[in-house]
C-alpha cells in the first residue's frame, strides 16, 4: 500500500486528500483551543449538544458494534468459521472507540477533567457516568483484545501467549459492558420526554438503541469487509479468503434477525405510548421512511440475499443498515429533538463542526490502513497457526 | 450532602449493588422537599414588564452589564431566554387584557433534573430549596442543559479552557453570607409581583389569592407538581402555555423517569456473564459431545468392518474347506472308481488288482 515506505511515491490521490482533511482538523483544533466551542460550532444555549456528539458519540459507538458482535458470535456462541473476522471487527471496533473518546475531548468544556466522574467525584445518578465508565473500562478491554496482533508484530510471544489465554473473559467482559454502554446512550434521553418528538421519545429508548446496535455492527463488519477487500487482498491468508463469503452470509442471517427484533422493539414502543396518531404527521412520514426504508427494507434483502447467496444484495443491505443507524442517532440527538422550537432556534452543524467529523473518520481510516498493512489482521502469523 | 445521598439511592447506584454494601433502596420512594425550603411566587397579574428584577439581578450577582440598558423595554418585543451573562429574563406575550409578562430563572425544581443527570455531582439541591452548581468539578459535557425541562442552564461556548454552567442560584451566596435577606429580584421587584418565603406559606398565599380573586386567576399554580414540583411557583391571569409555560411537563421528575433504566444497569452487570457464560459452556459441551460422539462412532464402524472382514475370512475359509473336502472327496470318488474299474478288469482277468 501506498503507506508503506518503499520506493513508491507517496503523493496519490488518496494520501492528498487525507493530507488536506487531517490539515483541516489541525486549523480545527487550534480554533476550538483557542476560541471555545463558538469559533468552531453553531452550538447555542437551547442546542447543547450537536453533531460531535450525535455523530461522532452516538453514531461512532453504535457503527462499533462489530467488535463485541463479531467476537461473542465466535468465542461464546461457537461460531468458529467467523473466527477470520475477528481481528478486523475487533480492530475496527478499538479505533471507533478511541476515536470517540479523542472526539469528545473536543466537544467537553474542560477535556483535562475527562476523567473526574471515574475517579474524583462519580455521579453515579447519571446515566452518563455509566455511560463514561463503560465506555473507559470498554476501550480498554477493546485495547487488550487487540494486543495480540500488535505482540504478534512485534515478535513479543510470551505476553501475546498471556493475553491470548484471557480471550474468553475479555470477550464476556465486553459484550457486559457494550450492553450498558449502548443501551445507555439511548437512556440518556429517556430523561428528555418533553424535548424529544415522541415517535422517537420511549421508555425503551435503552432497548432500541442495544437492539439496534447488532445490525449495526453486523453491517459494518460486513461494509467494510467489502472495502477492505479489494486494497488488502494480497495481505488476506487462504483461510481469511476462503472463509469471507461464509461470514457475510452468516452474519446477513444473524442481521436479518437482529434487524426483524428491532422492527419489533420499535413497534411496541410506538403502541406502548399509543403514537399511531403521529404517523399521519410530517413527522409521522419522516419516521416511517426511517423504519420502513432502513429497517425493514434491509431486513428482507438481508432475508433474500442470505437465502438465495445474493451477495452483492447483501452489501446493498448492509450500506442501507449503517445509513439507517446514522439516521436513527441523528433523529433522536439532533433531528426530533427540539422539535417544539421555532425553526429559527433550531441547529444546523456549522462547517467546522461536518469537517471535525470528517477528519475524525479520515483519521480512523489513516491509523487502520496504517495497522492492516503492518499487523497480522487478515492472516494469521505463521508462528500462531492453529494457536486457538 | 444528605441530599445528595438521596439522589445516589434513586439510582440503585450501580456500584452500590455491585460492591454490595449497605440496604440499597430501590425507587420506591417519596420527596416531600426539604422541609422550610424556600422559594419565589411570582404572580403575573402584578408584572408590568419593568424589568428591575433583570437589573436587580445583575448588580446582585456582579454579571457582565447588558448590550442595551435595562431601562430599554424595547427589548421586550423579542423573545429571549437566560444565557451565560442573564440569569433572569422578563418576557412580554399576548395576554387576554392586553400585554402579559412573565419572569424567567432557575425553577430550583424540588428533584432537580440537572442534579440527577449530572455524572459529576456538580449541583447540589440545598436545603434552603436553592439549587447551585461546582464549576471546581464540572467537565463541561453539557448534559445539564439537555435534560433541564425549563431550558435554565446556560454554557460560556466562548471560554476555550475553563467554561461555566450558569444559572440563577436562588441568591444562595449572599443570602448565606448574610449580604441579601431575599434574592435580588425580589427585592428589586416594585409591585410585589415576586414574594419570597417557605415554598409551604407561598402555596398558602397563591391559593388565596386565586380563591379570593377566582375570575382574575386560573385556577393552578404553576411549579406544584410540575416535573416533581418547583420551588418556583406561578399564578397567572393567562394560560400558562400562553405566557411561555409549558403545560405538557407532567408531574413525574426527572430522576424519577430515569430510575427504572438505572435499576436494570447492576442486573445486566450481574446476570450477562453467568447467560454468556452459560451459553460458552453448552456450546463447550456440544463441541465435547460431538467429539465424543464421532469418536465412538469411529470405533463402532471400525468394529462392525472389523467383525465384517472376519466373517468374510470365515466364510471363505469355510468355502475353501469345502472345496478341500469337495476335492478330497471327488479324488476319493474318482480313486475308488478306478478301483473298482480296475478290480472288474482284474476280475475279468482272473488276478487281484489295485
Amino acid at each position: 500500500m501506498s503507506t508503506e515506505n518503499n520506493n513508491k511515491s507517496l503523493m496519490t490521490p488518496a494520501n492528498i486528500i487525507t493530507a488536506v482533511i487531517l490539515a483541516i482538523g489541525l486549523v480545527i483544533t487550534v480554533l476550538r483551543f483557542t476560541k471555545g466551542l463558538t469559533g468552531v460550532t453553531n452550538l447555542d444555549q437551547n442546542n447543547p449538544w450537536g453533531l460531535w456528539i450525535g455523530f461522532d458519540l452516538l453514531c461512532g459507538v453504535a457503527l462499533a458494534a462489530g467488535g463485541y458482535t463479531t467476537s461473542s458470535a465466535c468465542y461464546i456462541f461457537g461460531l468458529k468459521k467467523y473466527h477470520s473476522a475477528v481481528r478486523p471487527a475487533i480492530l475496527t471496533a478499538f479505533l471507533g472507540y478511541a476515536l470517540v473518546v479523542f472526539a469528545l475531548h473536543y466537544d467537553v468544556g474542560r477535556p483535562y477533567r475527562l476523567v473526574y466522574p471515574i475517579f474524583y467525584q462519580p455521579g453515579t445518578t447519571s446515566l452518563l457516568f455509566e455511560v463514561g465508565l463503560c465506555v473507559f473500562l470498554y476501550v480498554t478491554t477493546l485495547a487488550v483484545e487487540f494486543s495480540p496482533a500488535m505482540f504478534e508484530w512485534l515478535g513479543m510471544k510470551n505476553v501475546r501467549n498471556a493475553i491470548h489465554k484471557l480471550t474468553l473473559p475479555l470477550t464476556v467482559f465486553g459484550v457486559v459492558l457494550s450492553t450498558l454502554h449502548q443501551s445507555s446512550l439511548g437512556a440518556l434521553y429517556i430523561a428528555v420526554p418533553s424535548k424529544l418528538h415522541p415517535l422517537w421519545y420511549s421508555p425503551y429508548l435503552a432497548i432500541l438503541f442495544f437492539v439496534s446496535s447488532i445490525p449495526a455492527g453486523l453491517s459494518m463488519v460486513i461494509f467494510e469487509g467489502t472495502l477492505a477487500h479489494k486494497p488488502w487482498h494480497h495481505m488476506m491468508d487462504k483461510t481469511h479468503l476462503d472463509e469471507h463469503e461464509g461470514v457475510i452470509l452468516g452474519f446477513s442471517r444473524g442481521a436479518a434477525i437482529s434487524l426483524g427484533a428491532y422492527f419489533c422493539v420499535k413497534l411496541v414502543a410506538m403502541a406502548y405510548d399509543n403514537n399511531w396518531s403521529y404517523l399521519a404527521t410530517g413527522w409521522g412520514a419522516w419516521w416511517l421512511l426511517e423504519v420502513v426504508g432502513f429497517v425493514l427494507a434491509p431486513c428482507l434483502m438481508y432475508a433474500i440475499g442470505s437465502r438465495e447467496k445474493n451477495i452483492p444484495l447483501i452489501k446493498w443491505a448492509a450500506a442501507l443498515t449503517v445509513v439507517g443507524i446514522i439516521l436513527n442517532r441523528l433523529n433522536v440527538s439532533l433531528i426530533a429533538f427540539n422539535w417544539q422550537l421555532p425553526s429559527s432556534q433550531r441547529y444546523f452543524p456549522s462547517f467546522y463542526e461536518i469537517m471535525f467529523s470528517v477528519f475524525v473518520v479520515t483519521l480512523g481510516v489513516t491509523i487502520y490502513r496504517f495497522i492492516v498493512s503492518r499487523m497480522p489482521i487478515f492472516f494469521e502469523h505463521p508462528d500462531y497457526k492453529d494457536a486457538h | 450532602m444528605k441530599r445528595r445521598q438521596f439522589l445516589g439511592l434513586l439510582g440503585a447506584a450501580g456500584i452500590t449493588a455491585t460492591l454490595g454494601t449497605t440496604k440499597a433502596q430501590a425507587s420506591t420512594h417519596s420527596f416531600e422537599g426539604y422541609p422550610g425550603a424556600k422559594g419565589v411566587l411570582f404572580d403575573e397579574t402584578r408584572c408590568i414588564g419593568c424589568r428591575k428584577c433583570e437589573a436587580g439581578c445583575n448588580k446582585v450577582n456582579k454579571l457582565p452589564a447588558p448590550a442595551k440598558p435595562f431601562a430599554d423595554l424595547t427589548v421586550l418585543n423579542q423573545e429571549r431566554r437566560t444565557d451565560e451573562k442573564t440569569y433572569t429574563v422578563v418576557n412580554k406575550y399576548r395576554g387576554k387584557n392586553g400585554p402579559a409578562f412573565r419572569k424567567m430563572q432557575c425553577n430550583h425544581c424540588m428533584e432537580p433534573a440537572c442534579a440527577s443527570v449530572c455524572f459529576v455531582h456538580a449541583f447540589t439541591k440545598n436545603p434552603d430549596g436553592s439549587v447551585t452548581y461546582d464549576p471546581t468539578v464540572c467537565v463541561g459535557c453539557r448534559y445539564c442543559m439537555v435534560a433541564c425541562p425549563f431550558n435554565i442552564p446556560a454554557y460560556e461556548y466562548s471560554d476555550p479552557l475553563t467554561p461555566r454552567v450558569m444559572k440563577c442560584t436562588l441568591c444562595h451566596d449572599q443570602i448565606q453570607k448574610g449580604e441579601q435577606t431575599m434574592p435580588g429580584c425580589v427585592e428589586a421587584c416594585p409591585k410585589e409581583a415576586l414574594t419570597y418565603g417557605k415554598r409551604d406559606d407561598l402555596l398558602q398565599i397563591a391559593r388565596a389569592r386565586i380563591s379570593q380573586h377566582p375570575e382574575r386567576y386560573e385556577n393552578h399554580i404553576y411549579g406544584e407538581k410540575e416535573m416533581g414540583g418547583t420551588n418556583w411557583l406561578y399564578i397567572s391571569g393567562d394560560p400558562f402555555k400562553d405566557i411561555g409555560l409549558r403545560e405538557d411537563l407532567g408531574s413525574k421528575s426527572v430522576p424519577e423517569i430515569v430510575s427504572g433504566p438505572l435499576s436494570v444497569v447492576p442486573m445486566v452487570a450481574a446476570l450477562w456473564p453467568a447467560l454468556l457464560g452459560g451459553v460458552w459452556a453448552i456450546n463447550k459441551r456440544k463441541e465435547k459431545v460431538a467429539a465424543e460422539e464421532q469418536k465412538a462412532a469411529v470405533k463402532a464402524a471400525r468394529a462392525a468392518a472389523k467383525a465384517e472382514g472376519e466373517a468374510k475370512l470365515a466364510k471363505a475359509m469355510e468355502n475353501a474347506e469345502r472345496d478341500k473336502n469337495q476335492a478330497i472327496e471327488r479324488e476319493v470318488k474318482r480313486a475308488l472308481e478306478e478301483a473298482e474299474a480296475a478290480k472288474k478288469d482284474a476280475g475279468d482277468d482272473g488276478g487281484e488288482g489295485a
